[in-house]
């Protein structure tokens, strides 16, 4: 095993190309072709008919709504609607599809030629869009027997129908050259945005943790001056963060093979999310030959302009639009604005300044504190165990002056580690701001006669003293004092 | 001289993962190469400016609305399968990544 570059080292001497595939599930109430449910979590084999086995005779019919959610995606992405499109059967023999094929398009995709611009750093990346098709899923197989379990050890797999036949959309980007030392970032950058624009089209619930999102990324090398490289895909990349992390894996690998003189391979590769690393899967060199051709089942589809206009006009907001009345209401500047896009927080502010606290301390909160802690955990900040409506009811009971900072953090520990809501946690761990002033008043005269030199020079008018008695007034009440009231008592007593 | 080979044929009995002998690899690029020269004969056919026809029907724009249908009982959809457990069918392992 070749040792890997450092990613700096790499992109010293390389420039990456990136193209990224990302499969989106729709959220249609029935299957692309036949009328079977397709409500998530019903028991295995209990939403499938003769269409989803291809029983001889069953007809296919295309659901209206997910073409309809296509278009709408290709309209959003910046994308030529095709005038005359076709679905084609994709021919393999694999057990996860019962018909033998797959019905996808091939040569005429739904949509064609977009772009999603994206900012980066404070530069605009623009990605094109190759094409969005229509096709279907595949079902689930469970590998059992062997050691492990895993598909090396696997002896026999067993398969469940229910999801073969949901809707699926596929973005194809082009190549996206010229991305440099942000290739990471910008393939991150793009999904996120991709998203966000499909879950502004209320298509699909675009859940990567379920699998309403997948992405396979693409990379390759090359020296500046020099024809692209050999690409390598790998294959279901499921968080914004390992998208990031599997283009920086790859650039790190594929430039230390190239440095060594070796070749890329290209082959399919599988991401590790423990690791982060790939590892190769089946070589692209043996990959099947899929004998695409028309789907003769299912009627050609022309949609028509007014269709298509109609279409158009019933988009939604965009997330581009959306961000930008939300930085005015929010009274962010552009490069605050950009760290809570980066930092996947927009959703996470609104709805905590939704739930009553102001921007400035939902902002504070959700990039300061909380993203800290999300980054030590190395979890996304979505996924961190406290909601918008508890940081909310945290900036309030600050705003109150029942918590400081420094108790809202202990709080936050709290309420991370499943102990309640943010008030709960305060009463059960004792966490309040002491407003009893006869308390703070004792504490205070305390400190004045352990520290009879520092009260004298505060005596004298030299009140940055003050702060000596401010930090024994708060060991002595454990943190809990409000400094400024603290500070205030001090001067009164003292001047 | 068959104008299909031996590792053609080979390579479209994997696709379809039939396992076929020798002998059959012989036998079947003879059949084969039948269909292949009468293609060949059709192919002759002037069709400048004709449409290459991929549906019998010409219809368009058949679409289903969103609305479920009942699926087909489970031990119907079992039925059909070789072999079965934990409600699902059980088939040969799988050599690729887990979908």
């Amino acid at each position: 095993m070749t040792k890997l570059n450092t990613f700096e080292q790499a992109v010293a001497t390389y420039e990456p190309v990136l193209g990224l595939e990302t499969h989106i599930e729709l959220d249609t109430a029935t299957k692309m072709f036949c009328g079977c449910s397709t409500a998530f979590g019903a028991e295995p084999n209990t939403q499938v008919c003769p269409v989803c086995l291809a029983l001889p005779g069953a007809l296919p019919v295309a659901n209206r709504a997910a073409v309809e959610a296509t278009i709408k995606i290709g309209l959003a992405l910046n994308c030529t609607i095709a005038s005359w499109t076709r679905f084609a059967r994709k021919n393999y023999f694999y057990p996860d599809m019962p018909k033998n094929f797959q019905t996808s398009q091939y040569e005429e995709p739904l949509c064609e030629n977009g772009y999603v611009e994206v900012v980066v750093e404070g530069e605009v990346h623009r990605v094109e869009i190759e094409r969005v098709h229509l096709e279907e899923d595949t079902g689930k197989t469970l590998h059992v027997g062997g050691t492990t379990g895993r598909i090396h050890g696997a002896t026999e797999s067993l398969v469940d129908y229910n999801r073969a036949g949901i809707p699926l959309v596929e973005i194809v980007t082009k190549p996206v050259p010229g991305t440099g030392a942000l290739a990471p970032e910008v393939a991150r950058a793009y999904t996120a945005e991709l998203r966000d624009i499909v879950r502004s089209l209320g298509v699909s619930d675009v859940r990567m943790e379920q699998g309403s999102l997948r992405c396979d990324v693409n990379l390759s090398l090359n020296r500046p001056g020099e024809e692209w490289g050999t690409r390598t895909e790998t294959k279901n990349v499921n968080s914004l963060r390992s998208v990031e992390r599997a283009v920086r894996y790859e650039v790190r690998r594929q430039s230390a093979l190239l440095d060594a003189g070796e070749r890329i391979f290209q082959e399919t590769r599988h991401f590790h999310e423990a690791t982060g690393e790939t590892s190769p899967g089946r070589s692209k060199e043996e990959a099947t030959d899929y004998r695409y051709f028309p789907e003769p089942d299912l009627a050609v589809m022309e949609p028509s302009r007014e269709w298509v206009e109609e279409l158009r006009a019933s988009l939604p907001e965009l997330p581009r639009k959306r961000r930008e009345r939300l930085q005015a209401a929010w009274s962010l500047g552009d490069k605050e604005m950009q760290s809570v896009v980066n930092a996947d927080a927009v959703d996470l502010i609104e709805a905590t300044v939704a739930a009553g606290s102001s921007p400035a301390g939902a902002v504070k909160w959700w990039l300061g504190e909380l993203s800290r802690r999300a980054n030590e955990s190395g979890e996304e900040l979505t996924a961190l165990a406290i909601t918008p409506a508890q940081v909310a009811e945290l900036q309030g009971m600050v705003d109150d002056g029942r918590l400081n900072d420094k108790l809202a953090r202990q709080v936050i520990d709290g309420v991370l580690a499943g102990e309640g809501s943010p008030a709960e946690v305060a009463a059960a761990r004792g966490l309040e701001v002491v407003s009893d002033t006869g308390a703070l008043e004792a504490a205070v005269e305390e400190a004045i006669a352990a520290n009879p030199a520092v009260a004298d020079k505060i005596r004298g008018g030299t009140h940055a003293a003050a702060g000596v008695l401010i930090g024994a007034v708060m060991k002595a009440t454990k943190g809990q004092a409000d400094a400024a009231t603290v500070r205030q008592i001090i001067l009164d007593k003292l001047s | 001289m068959s104008t299909i080979s031996r590792e053609e044929v080979a390579h479209l009995a994997r696709l379809a993962r039939l396992e076929v002998t020798d002998d059959e690899l012989d036998a079947f690029a003879g059949q084969l190469d039948v269909i292949l020269q009468s293609m060949k004969t059709l192919a002759e056919v002037d069709t400048d400016g004709v449409q290459p026809t991929s549906h019998a029907v010409p219809l368009v724009n058949v679409f289903r609305e969103d609305q479920p249908q009942p699926s087909l009982p489970r031990d119907a959809v079992l039925a059909g399968g070789p072999d079965t457990a934990e409600d699902r069918f059980r088939v040969p392992r799988i050599l690729d990544e887990e979908a």
